[in-house]
C-alpha cells in the first residue's frame, strides 16, 4: 500500500511489522516521532509489545539487554546525547552478542547544544560492535529496519544493529512510501528464536569476567561475526529485493551513474539524495561524474569500495562528522581502504555539521575541489 | 533443611571470594530462599567478579551481568520480557548490587525500576565501601571509617559524612523494604521469601562484613554483624506499606565501642568521635522506634 507519510512514521511502521515485543524507550529530539508512533501502535492494539518508560537512555539500552537476553525481540531508538549516554552499554550489548535493533535519528552532539542533524553521534559509536546502516529515504528507513532484525539475528552474526536516519532532514520529512503487508514481512522475518537465553530450565551465565587468556578470543569472535555480516547484509538485501521488489544497491553500497564516471562523490544519509540531483545536473553539462552511497558503515565494505572506485580519477568524500584535529571518519576509512591498491585521489569535505544545510552548491563545490587530496571545510 | 535453611546451594562452592567474605555468605542465603526458579541480574562488584571467572561459574541459576550501574534496568527488561513470554508467574527476578552500585552509581536506575513497579526484588549487599576496586569510600561508608579514598589522616580522620539512609529512601517509593544481616540467616531468608511473594518491587539491604576492607580477623565476620545489630548500628526492620516494623530489638544495648574495636578501619577514632557516633546511632534508633510506634507511614 502506497501512502504519503513522515519518515519517522515509516521507520515506526517498519518496527511494527518486525514485531518486537519489548521497546524500552527514552525520548529525545529528533527521535520522538518514531517512539510516539510506536506508543500509538501499542495503545491501539496494532503492535503486541510493551514499552518500558525508562528514566534514561542508559537504562533504555540496559533494559534492552535484559529483555533480549530473556529471549524476546527488542527494539529501541535514540539520538545524539541519548546515544552518547548509552555508549558504555553499547559495547556490552554487542559483547554479549544480543541482536538488539535501534533506530538512531542522527543529531549533533553538544556543546554547543544543537538539535539538528549531523552524524557525530553514531560515528562516535563506530567501535562499539554495532552494525551501522545509513538510510536515505523514508522507504529505505522502513525497509532497512526489517532487514536489520534479520541481519542482527542471523546465527553467523548475532550482533546488534543501528539504523541511522538523519534527524529532521529525514525523520520529519513526508515522502511516498510503499508499506509491505504483515503477511509478507512475517515470511521474510519469522518469529524470533533466540540462540541462547536466560531460562530457569537451562541455566547459563551471561557476562562473566574474562581474564587475559580469553578476552581476545571473545573480541576475535565478534570481529569475525562483523565480517560475516558483510555477506549476510548482501544476502538479506537480495532476499528482500526478490520478495518486495526493492533493493538498495548490493545492501552495503549503492552506485549512481558511476559506470563511465571519472569522478564521484561518496556520502551517507540524506545528502545522497541531493548528490543524485547534482550528478544529474553535471551529467547534463557533459561531466563524467557519479555517486557512491555508503549504506553500511559497519561492517565497512572495503572490497566493494575498491571495486567501484576502480579507474576513477578522484573521489570526494562528504563527512557530516569531524574527528577534531584530524579529519572526517568516512574520509579516513575510504583512504585506508584504497591505500596501496589504488591511484584514485581521495579528498575529504566536512559539511553539514549541526544541521547546516548541504545544498546542491555544496556538493558542486566538492566536485570542483575533488583533486585537492586533503580535507576542506565547506561552511 | 538445616535450621530452616534449604540445603541446596545455588551459589556453588569453589568460587574466588576471600576467606571470610560476608557477601558470599549473604548471597548464598539469598539464593537458598529464592530457589532455582530464579533469574539473577548482578551489578559489577565483588560478587560478580568472584563468582564468574570465565569459563567457570558458581551460579546454578540463569545469571546475567551487564555493568556497574544498570542491574535494575536490566532486571526491568527481564521482568517485562518474562511477562511477554507468559512465564512471569513462575520465575523470580533478583537484582544484586553492592552498596556502591546501589547507593551511588546505580541509584537512578534503581529508583526508576521501583517507580515503574517492576516485579523485581533488589538486594543490596552492603559492605560499606567499594571493595572490588580496593576499599574506596561509598555513600554507604559510615562516618569516620578509613577507606583508601577517605584515609585516616593527620588532619581528616576518615570519612566526613554519615551514610545515606537508603532503606528510608527506598521506602519512600512505596515498596516493601527490609534490612537483614548475615548474623541472622532465618530472618534474612524469611524477608527474601516475603519480598519475592510480593507482585512488585522490593528492596532488601543486607549487612555483610568484609575482612579485607574493614580490617578485621577472618573469623569475626558473623560476630561483627551480630554486634552491628546489638549496638543498633544496623537495626533489623521491615517497612511495609510505609509502616516500620522492627524485626527484633536487642534486649540490652551494647556500646558501639564493642563493635568498633574489632575493626582496623575505626582504630584511629578518639573519644570525641566515638561519642559523636554513639549519639548519632542512639538518635537514629530513637527515630526508628518512633516510626514504629506512631505507624507514621513513608
Ligand atoms: C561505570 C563504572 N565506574 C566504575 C567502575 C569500577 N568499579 C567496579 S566495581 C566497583 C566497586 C563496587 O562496589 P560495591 O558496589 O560496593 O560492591 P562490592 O565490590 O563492594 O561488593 C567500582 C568502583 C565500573 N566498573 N564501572
Ligand atoms: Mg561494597
Amino acid at each position: 500500500m502506497r501512502k504519503i507519510i513522515e519518515a519517522s512514521t515509516a521507520a515506526a511502521i517498519g518496527v511494527k511489522l518486525s514485531r518486537p515485543q519489548v521497546i524500552p524507550m527514552y525520548p529525545i529530539t529528533p527521535q520522538t516521532h518514531i517512539v510516539e508512533r510506536l506508543a500509538e501502535f501499542i495503545n491501539d492494539g496494532e503492535l503486541d509489545a510493551d514499552m518500558i518508560h525508562v528514566e534514561s537512555e542508559h537504562s533504555a539500552i540496559s533494559a534492552a539487554i535484559g529483555s533480549q537476553a530473556t529471549g524476546v525481540r527488542t527494539f529501541t531508538a535514540t539520538a545524539s546525547q541519548g546515544l552518547a549516554l548509552m555508549h558504555e552499554i553499547l559495547h556490552i550489548v554487542s559483547g554479549m552478542r544480543l541482536p538488539v535493533v535501534m533506530e538512531v535519528a542522527n543529531r549533533a552532539l553538544s556543546a554547543p547544544i544543537s538539535i539538528w542533524n549531523d552524524h557525530q553521534d553514531s560515528i562516535s559509536a563506530r567501535d562499539t560492535g554495532w552494525i551501522q546502516l545509513y538510510v536515505e529515504s523514508a522507504q529505505e528507513a522502513l525497509d532497512t529496519v526489517i532487514q536489520a532484525f534479520k541481519i542482527a539475528e542471523d546465527k553467523n552474526v548475532l550482533l546488534p544493529a543501528m539504523v541511522c536516519l538523519d534527524g529532521f532532514t529525514l525523520t520529519h520529512v513526508f515522502e511516498p512510501v510503499d508499506v509491505p503487508s504483515q503477511v509478507n514481512v512475517d515470511k521474510f522475518l519469522p518469529k524470533y528464536k533466540p540462540a541462547f537465553c536466560l531460562d530457569t530450565k537451562k541455566p547459563i551465565t551471561m557476562g562473566p569476567i574474562a581474564y587475559p587468556n580469553s578476552f581476545m578470543e571473545f573480541k576475535g569472535a565478534e570481529h569475525l561475526a562483523m565480517k560475516n555480516a558483510l555477506k549476510v547484509i548482501k544476502e538479506t538485501n537480495t532476499q528482500f529485493k526478490n520478495q518486495f521488489g526493492r533493493g538498495y544497491g548490493d545492501g552495503l553500497i549503492e552506485t549512481y551513474r558511476l559506470k563511465d564516471a571519472k569522478y564521484a562523490v561518496v556520502c551517507m544519509g540524506t545528502i545522497v539524495g541531493t548528490s543524485r540531483v547534482v550528478v544529474d545536473k553535471l551529467r547534463k553539462q557533459g561531466k563524467k561524474v557519479g555517486l557512491i552511497k555508503l549504506k553500511s558503515f559497519r561492517p565497512f565494505p572495503i572490497e566493494e569500495i575498491l571495486k567501484v572506485t576502480k579507474g576513477l580519477k578522484a573521489i570526494a568524500v562528504a563527512d557530516r562528522n569531524i574527528s577534531l584535529g584530524q579529519e572526517g571518519a568516512l574520509f579516513s576509512e575510504i583512504r585506508s581502504a584504497l591505500y596501496g591498491k589504488s591511484k584514485t585521489i581521495v579528498s575529504g569535505f566536512i559539511a553539514g555539521l549541526g544541521g547546516r544545510d548541504v545544498k546542491e552548491e555544496t556538493i558542486e563545490k566538492m566536485f570542483d575541489k575533488i583533486n585537492n587530496g586533503g580535507t576542506i571545510w565547506l561552511k | 533443611m538445616i535450621l530452616g535453611l534449604s540445603e541446596e546451594e545455588l551459589l556453588e562452592f569453589g568460587h574466588n571470594a576471600c576467606a571470610g567474605c560476608g557477601e558470599a555468605l549473604a548471597a548464598r542465603y539469598v539464593m537458598k530462599a529464592a530457589g532455582k526458579n530464579t533469574i539473577v541480574v548482578n551489578a559489577t562488584g565483588c560478587l560478580e567478579v568472584f563468582s564468574t571467572p570465565y569459563p567457570q561459574t558458581a551460579w546454578k541459576v540463569p545469571w546475567i551481568h551487564g555493568a556497574f550501574e544498570n542491574a535494575s534496568a536490566i532486571a526491568s527488561g527481564v521482568d517485562i520480557a518474562l511477562e511477554k513470554l507468559g512465564k512471569r508467574k513462575n520465575v523470580n527476578v533478583l537484582a544484586f548490587g553492592g552498596d556502591g552500585s546501589t547507593f551511588d552509581i546505580g541509584f537512578q536506575a534503581l529508583s526508576g525500576m521501583a517507580e515503574r513497579g517492576h516485579n523485581v526484588c533488589y538486594v543490596c549487599y552492603d559492605n560499606e565501601a567499594y571493595m572490588n576496586t580496593g576499599i574506596q569510600r561509598s555513600g554507604a561508608t559510615p562516618k569516620y571509617a578509613a577507606t583508601t579514598t577517605s584515609p585516616a589522616g593527620k588532619k581528616v580522620p576518615g570519612k566526613t559524612e554519615y551514610a545515606k539512609p537508603m532503606p528510608f529512601i527506598m521506602a519512600s517509593h512505596g515498596i516493601y523494604v527490609a534490612t537483614a544481616s548475615i548474623a541472622y540467616p532465618q530472618d534474612l531468608t524469611r524477608k527474601v521469601k516475603k519480598a519475592l511473594s510480593i507482585d512488585g518491587p522490593s528492596y532488601i539491604q543486607i549487612f555483610n562484613s568484609c575482612p579485607l576492607g574493614w580490617k578485621h580477623k577472618f573469623n569475626l565476620g558473623i560476630k561483627i554483624a551480630e554486634l552491628a545489630y546489638k549496638t543498633n548500628i544496623f537495626p533489623l526492620y521491615e517497612i511495609e506499606k510505609g509502616i516500620v516494623t522492627i524485626s527484633k530489638k536487642p534486649v540490652q544495648k551494647t556500646p558501639i565501642l564493642e563493635y568498633l574495636k574489632l575493626q582496623g578501619r575505626f582504630k584511629h577514632l578518639g573519644e570525641k568521635e566515638i561519642k559523636e557516633v554513639q549519639e548519632s546511632v542512639d538518635a537514629k534508633w530513637e527515630k526508628l522506634l518512633k516510626l514504629e510506634e506512631t505507624k507514621m507511614g513513608f
